[in-house]
């Protein structure tokens, strides 16, 4: 392990860890606001209805119930909210589009008083026909999930197809004309799969003087005080966002859910209200796209990829949230990492009534890399060509614009793949029944960003940090801790992160994309810079030096003559009697590219190498992950201890998508799977028998130090590295996830597909 | 309408407390909501995650699956009761922050919990053991190969002094130590 004083590079103790080990960790559930009242959902239980009348008579004379929220105590037209479209009601009206879409708030004194009124609530409701798949959505006949005159410019709006997203270069058809090519066409499916923070999310308003306070556990409280304050059309500075640090949060807390009824309930009431969802009303919430796709891919003799073909159909929910931009930007990098003159790529986003898909770790790039991954371990099957030669032999190498016009590969990525091929032990032998697959991912980072930092540096040398990035267990909240340590020369305990306050701390657009550390990061650094700034001008004042001969850097004054002052002694002496302190202000800002597809090209690319060595137990189907080897190129580590926990995270979460978890519907699209009995995660009972996570560090980033972003590559790789060495140990092509026990049985069953070719026994 | 209560008794992390609850109120909703003890935290409330876990007269058990009433007459360790009242942490406190087994810290109440029982029945736990005692407590932030760490760190150093019990497994749990006295666990 590093060093653990804070520094730049060790890995000191969480800050904040104390509370977190200790119970006094106050998450949203665990506040207390006087005067509470508490709410509950009121849903129905079909995919799809149309709601023909709510009676709340029964709920409101019951005791406790102060009110049954619904369609018709709203603003007309029902106010809707969205950070793409703005497409998604308060509250259901007119009909529901997904289970749990709900159509009424009930607000009573106690929790058990709200969960009663809820259940006395009457809605009569007619079942409509739902569509829950791809085909189904994109039937003839299928019912429309979004109202047109939602798009009324669309050309789509009278098909499920929200939005199509192209990305094109080089000439496929020519490409795949060319002779002696050889080409794999293959289809692949990525099922639903939910975010399962093991905070359920949580909500709470208050009227607070003129105007409104919020608590959620959400990821981007300035998102979220945008969206209320266009609800509410209250100024920005009368919405006032707390957010604690999310118990979890994975993408499934980025954007506002049931904040705005919440809201709308607490104004009425003149009262506190809040909102707790239950772990089955958050598997409602919040959940991934699933994913078909189709990829063609061709390859010459010699290993080199000729061109891909791509298509994904990407199922998202009912309303768009942000799924129509993790259905473009995830699919954008779809042709991977390597240098491929020919590409096709298109991408869809298909409305149907299922949970709203979001944002979740890999933002899109899973579900594709899956299909696109596994297709070039076929390829290489059929060549003959061994999977890390075929990959290395396509690698972009750092510099090389492999996307063109994109921010061109900014990693020696062949560092990463070579790393994992030797930890695995790629060219030794595989042990009796066991199979090795390995597979590349990445991902685009951040396409625009805008992030504020004030840091206040105290009259006794220490400081306090404002960041408004959301600490959600990724550690955010000590490595800006570091940065300002190390620039200010303070102790690590001296320094205090503020956040999860849109009344106090600055404006940060988002935590998502693995952003923080590049652009929060650079705030902070740029406001400690701000203070060095003022701290030379006091030293030069106090030596009677030019600031020319007076440098501040790395948390040290230096003079021109080599002597060298601590800054709490510039400081000291600088502020004088009347004490004070210092104040630096940062920003980092990121600005949209006009004409590129993602508005931006990426701060960073998050590269891995994942590779799996595994072993399928015939009479179950049960796969043992022997060994799971991560290499994620960060650039530069600056917690490794960090690093490592996100980078094993990430992995153990794909290992989810990758074996276990799915939602599993119903004929009439109900989730049939609500809840942790059924519903699998990881468990310590699931791990691989060795996990081994490496970084690459080259400081070749864009953040602190040479930094990028990386809490999300190790989950892009773990579906086609482990399917492929289940490949490798049975001879068995499997290409639906999740690779249950049942599913690999079956296979087994079936045996090989005809023309694949054997496995290692 | 007045609910009809009940009084029972706990000794909750070494302090005697009667209150009246009511009896379909489960001992998390006692903990979170009457004691306000909100370290033992509400997930799933079937069981499943671990994230409710407390000792019960040292069993291991799932907060959220626990009436109240059956409670009566217990000794109840919560997350708040692991460090000494001077504020020093207990060594499988200190473990999990010196090896990082703390990510987001949501499910970190249950897991000390759980690795507190485990290193009663277990005090030098093999990682199959340390597998197994941890199974119930759900991670998603997946800092398993962390926390399994910061369990071994613990059992390298002392592991809590359990009166003299014994370890026994049970069907329900793993025990931590019959009786936890009015001063709490000594460790």
């Amino acid at each position: 392990m590093s060093a653990r004083d804070g520094t730049i590079g060790s890995s000191p103790n969480r800050v904040g860890g104390i509370d977190r080990v200790t119970g006094a960790q106050r998450y949203l559930a665990d506040l207390s606001v006087a005067d509470a009242l508490h709410a509950k959902l009121v849903t129905v239980p079909v995919a799809h209805a149309r709601i023909d009348r709510i009676d709340g008579s029964a709920a409101l004379a019951l005791p406790g119930v102060r009110l049954v929220l619904t369609a018709d105590d709203l603003p007309q037209p029902m106010p809707r909210f969205g950070p793409q479209n703005v497409d998604r009601p308060v509250l259901a009206t007119g009909e529901t589009k997904y289970q749990g879409d709900p159509v009424a708030l009930v607000v009573a004194d106690t929790k058990e008083e709200a969960e009663a009124g809820a259940a006395a609530v009457r809605v009569d409701y007619e079942a409509l026909p739902a569509v829950f798949t791809v085909a189904g959505a994109l039937a003839a006949d299928a019912p429309l999930v979004q109202d047109p005159s939602l798009r009324p410019k669309d050309p789509r709006r009278e098909t499920n197809v929200l939005n199509e997203h192209v990305v094109a270069w080089g000439d496929v058809e020519a490409a795949a004309a060319e002779h002696g090519l050889t080409i794999v066409e293959r289809r692949y499916t990525f099922p639903m799969v939910t975010h399962f923070a093991i905070e359920p999310h949580a909500f709470m308003a208050a009227p607070d003087g003129d105007g409104v306070a919020v608590w959620s556990t959400i990821q981007h409280p300035n998102w979220l005080q945008k969206t209320i304050a266009g609800l509410t059309r209250l100024p920005l500075s009368r919405v006032r966002v707390y957010a604690p640090d999310p118990g979890g949060a994975f993408g499934g807390k980025q954007h506002a859910k049931y904040e705005p009824a919440v809201v709308f309930a607490a104004l009425r009431l003149g009262r506190p209200v809040r909102l707790v969802l239950t772990l089955e009303e958050t598997f409602q919430a919040v959940r991934r796209a699933s994913c078909e796709a189709r990829v063609r891919t061709g390859f010459t003799s010699d290993g080199r990829i000729a061109f891909h073909d791509i298509e994904a159909d990407y199922l998202i929910g009912a309303y768009t949230d942000i799924a129509d931009r993790v259905v473009g930007k995830g699919s954008y990098p779809a042709a991977g990492p390597y240098n491929v003159p020919a590409v096709r790529i298109v991408a869809r986003a298909i409305l149907s009534h299922t949970v709203p898909s979001t944002a979740f770790r890999g933002f899109g790039n899973p579900q594709i890399n899956w299909a696109v991954e596994s297709t070039i371990d076929e390829g290489a099957r059929e060549l003959g060509i061994d999977a890390v030669a075929v990959r290395l032999r396509n690698l972009a190498r750092k510099g090389d614009r492999f996307i063109p016009f994109d921010t061109p590969c900014d990693g020696e990525w062949e560092q990463a793949v070579r790393k994992a091929a030797e930890l695995i032990g790629w060219d030794q032998p595989c042990p009796p029944g066991h199979g090795r697959g390995i597979a590349l991912g990445i991902k685009s980072g951040p396409t625009t960003g805008l992030s504020y930092s004030i840091v206040r540096l105290l009259a006794d040398g220490s400081a306090v940090v404002y960041a408004g990035t959301s600490d959600m267990g990724q550690g955010a909240r000590t490595v800006f801790a570091q940065i300002a340590a190390h620039e200010l020369g303070a102790p690590l305990d001296w320094v205090t992160v503020a956040m999860g306050d849109t009344a106090l701390v600055p404006y940060d657009q988002q935590t998502s994309a693995s952003r923080s550390t590049v652009l929060m990061g650079n705030a902070v650094l740029a406001a400690c810079r701000d203070i060095q700034a003022k701290l030379r001008t006091m030293a030069a004042a106090q030596q009677g030096l030019d600031e020319a001969d007076v440098t501040v850097a790395d948390g040290l004054v230096r003079l021109a003559s080599g002597r060298e002052l601590p800054i709490r002694e510039v400081l000291t002496a600088g502020l004088g009697k009347l004490g004070g302190e210092i104040t630096g202000l940062g920003e980092m800002r990121k600005e949209a590219e006009a004409g590129h597809p993602l508005s931006g090209a990426p701060a960073f690319f998050e590269f891995n190498c994942t590779a799996i060595e595994a072993e399928v137990d015939a009479d179950t189907g049960d796969v043992t992950i022997h060994r799971h080897v991560t290499v994620s190129d960060v650039g530069k580590a600056l917690n490794p201890l960090q690093v490592r926990m996100q980078d094993e995270g990430a992995a153990i979460m794909g290992l989810g998508h990758t074996l276990m978890e799915h939602y599993i519907f119903d004929e009439e699209g109900r989730i049939r799977n609500l809840g942790a009995i059924d519903y699998r995660i990881p468990t310590s009972m699931d791990l691989p028998r060795e996990l081994r996570s490496e970084a690459v560090e080259n400081a070749d980033g864009p953040g602190p130090y040479g930094s990028k972003g990386m809490s999300e590559g190790a989950l892009l790789c773990v579906a086609p590295a482990a399917a492929a060495a289940i490949r490798d140990a049975t001879g068995v092509a499997i290409r639906d996830l999740p690779l249950t026990p049942e599913r690999v049985w079956r296979a087994l069953q079936a045996g090989p597909v005809p023309g694949d070719a054997e496995g290692r026994r | 309408m007045p609910q009809t209560t009940l009084p029972i008794q706990l000794t909750v992390n070494g302090t005697r407390r009667r209150i009246a609850v009511a009896p379909h109120h489960t001992l998390l909703e006692v903990l979170r909501e009457d004691l306000r003890l909100t370290g033992s935290k509400e997930c799933c409330l079937v069981g499943e995650c671990g994230a409710c876990t407390v000792l019960v007269d040292g069993w291991s058990v799932d907060a959220c699956l626990v009436l109240a009433v059956e409670a009566d007459g217990a000794d109840v360790l919560t997350v708040e009761g692991l460090a000494s009242p001077d504020g020093r942490l207990a060594p499988i406190q200190a473990a999990f922050l010196d090896q990082g087994g703390v990510q987001c810290g949501f499910c970190i109440p249950g897991q000390l919990m759980s690795a507190h029982a485990l290193l009663a029945e277990h005090p030098h736990p093999t990682r199959a053991e340390i597998e197994e005692g941890m199974a119930g407590n759900l991670c998603r932030c997946a800092c398993y190969e962390q926390i399994f760490a910061a369990i071994g760190q613990a059992a390298a150093g002392d592991a809590p002094d359990l009166g003299g019990l014994g370890a026994g497994a049970h069907a329900g749990g793993a025990r931590a130590g019959a009786k936890t006295s009015a001063e709490g666990l000594d460790q």
